[in-house]
């Protein structure tokens, strides 16, 4: 959902064109479609989440009535959500880590100049295409006690496994099927990253004796240091939001709410429970969490296009 | 000249990390494959094959048929075709709308032009996911709720691609444009002869992003659709598994294959344009 670096009104590209056309009628015509759809589904139903965050039903849904900041006091005061609040810190710094050590460990040695490099690429793009969804379904054939392969040797071995039972281990399985199906997209942006460092800098370094590992540490990691920086967010997002398939198909928050992440529980709370107060209050939450990763992020672009 | 980095000192070392790589992400999938090519009691006994058995096409075309029994006859053959528009849709929707935004954006001044310009911007900060339950509603109420329309325009608006267009229109030579006006074309003919030409590789990019983004929603799908006819295909096969206790692996995995293949085929075919559109802006 965010842009890379150098992206956004107050990047680089903040310029404008000396020649344009003259006309007022044509342009909002061609906007329109796209800003309609803008103002319907996302200002309205935004403007409602907050509006509504503020409200609450009586216990017969007859009266609604303002109860100004109770749904958020009473949220916080709950230590159920201030669990999963602490499980999302977790699970997301979890999935953004190991997939982003994964996928740089990945991109460096595929960015060499070795055999196959180009097929080796092309094996590790691919699994982009693989939603969140199918890739927990993919890891339940592989670690369900009766019917995956690796769930049963575990077993079989004499370690109890069980995700459906043990919160540890259910946790465990949705950090890894997770953190699995992002370490393409950040191979992706590694590699693209570390094309672009030059190579007369690297071979510099090697004619002045460095050796690759001491290369690697001194050179190409800090200048990767803005894609990896972008790439956190990007994860963190991700880890977020996108992962709700993953959890979904794999444990549905369970057991004992033990993988259940915020906007789990937003979805529980509005779904299954019915409780739009407190669900608006959540979405409202969230909508700062993303606002907040949004501003740090154009802040650090910012002044990585000042220095 | 060789270059002094050369070729790495272990090349083995660096073709077995990369190789236990490539089968951390093929391993699932052959087991998958395998798996669908078995029939149900095998992998009920949890008896994992290794190898293909004799049962794929009938598993496929009982899939595609009347697909799972969890699923009271709800073949994957119409869940395909639905992901199949959704996916459609939503790129191509979002490619022409944010096409057209940024055209207007970046080659014409007018009142509100910046309003307009953020309005759109905003919205990269309010993903699909935070507001859920009020987009939901208003979906229903405009009566959207179980329609392709209710499935697919809430997704179309995004500040993503449109902010990739107004990157790239902005790097279009002022001289092309003074150049367009001299012949007296006027700000459509300049669209459609010079600016959409030229904005093909972007769109080829946009298209694979956004293709395989429409395919892999989740969340939007499960909430707007409660009806048999608008399911999609990832959302079926989630509700294939069911409560574990008659479970038709076999099928499942039949349907896993069957839901991956078509985004995995867009990444790979036009892997040169996604992977150049995804970086593009790293610049």
């Amino acid at each position: 959902m965010l842009e890379p670096p150098g992206q956004g009104p107050g990047g680089a590209a903040a310029l404008e064109r000396k020649t344009v056309f003259r006309g007022v009628a044509l342009p909002l015509l061609l906007l329109a479609p796209q800003l309609a759809i803008t103002l319907v589904f996302f200002f309205w139903p935004a403007g409602q989440a907050v509006w509504s965050a503020f409200l609450r039903q009586d216990a017969f849904g007859i009266r609604t009535m303002f109860v100004g900041f109770e749904n958020f006091s009473d949220l916080l005061a709950d230590p159920l959500y201030l669990e999963t609040a602490q499980n999302t810190l977790v699970f997301s710094a979890s999935v953004a880590l190991l997939s982003l050590a994964l996928a740089m460990l990945l991109a460096v040695l595929a960015d060499r100049q070795i055999r196959g490099a180009a097929v080796y690429r092309t094996l590790l793009i691919w699994p982009y295409a693989i939603a969140p969804a199918v890739a927990a379904v993919l890891w339940i054939f592989l670690f369900h006690p009766q019917v995956g392969l690796l769930g049963r040797a575990l077993n079989e071995a004499g370690l109890p496994w069980d995700y459906r039972l043990n919160g540890g281990q259910a946790m465990l399985m949705v950090i890894l099927a997770a953190a699995w199906k992002q370490v393409s997209y950040n191979f992706i942006f590694f590699l693209a990253g570390l094309q672009s460092i030059p190579k007369s800098v690297l071979e510099a370094a090697a004619i002045d004796g460095a050796r690759p590992m001491r290369r690697f540490w001194t050179i190409v990691f800090p200048l990767l240091s803005p894609t990896t920086f972008f790439l956190l967010v990007v994860n963190l997002v991700y880890a977020f939001f996108e992962t709700f398939g993953v959890i979904d198909a794999l444990t549905k928050g369970g057991p004992a709410k033990s993988t259940e992440t915020l906007i789990y529980r937003a979805y529980i709370d509005g779904r299954v429970n019915l409780d739009l107060g407190a669900s608006s209050a959540q979405s409202v939450i969230l909508m700062l969490v993303v606002i907040g990763l949004t501003v740090i992020q154009f802040r650090f672009i910012e002044r990585r296009v000042h220095y | 000249m060789q270059s002094p980095l050369g070729a790495p000192r272990a090349p083995w070392l660096t073709h077995a990390i990369l190789i236990a790589g490539v089968i951390l992400f093929a391993f699932p999938i052959w087991i998958v494959l395998v798996g669908s090519t078995h029939d149900a009691a095998t992998i009920g006994r949890g008896e994992v094959p290794l190898l293909p058995g004799g049962h794929g096409w009938e598993n496929y075309l009982t899939a595609l048929g009347r697909g799972s029994s969890v699923l009271a006859g709800l073949g994957v053959g119409p869940m395909l075709v639905n992901s199949l528009v959704m996916a459609l849709a939503v790129a191509i929707g979002k490619i022409v709308i944010s096409f057209a935004s940024a055209y207007a954006v970046v080659f014409f001044r007018f009142p509100g032009r910046m309003l307009a310009f953020w309005a759109i911007f905003i919205t990269l900060m309010l993903p699909v996911e935070v507001r859920i339950f009020p987009t939901f509603k208003v979906v229903s109420d405009l009566g959207l709720v179980n329609t392709y329309a209710g499935l697919i325009v809430p997704l179309i608006a995004s500040a993503t691609a449109t902010l990739l267009f107004r990157q790239f229109f902005l790097t279009i030579p002022d001289e092309f444009v003074e150049a367009a006006k001299m012949d007296g074309a006027g700000p459509l003919r300049f669209l459609w002869d010079v600016v959409l030409p030229l904005s093909r590789t972007n769109m080829a990019a946009l298209f694979v992003i956004l293709f395989v983004y429409g395919w892999n929603q989740y969340l939007w799908p499960l909430l707007v659709t409660t009806s048999a006819e608008v399911e999609t295909v990832v959302i079926g096969m989630v509700k294939m598994i069911g409560g574990e206790a008659n479970t038709e692996w076999n099928i499942v995995m039949a349907t896993c294959v069957l839901s991956l293949l078509p985004p995995v085929a867009v990444v790979v075919l036009m892997q040169r344009w996604f992977v150049k559109g995804l970086t593009e802006t790293e610049k």
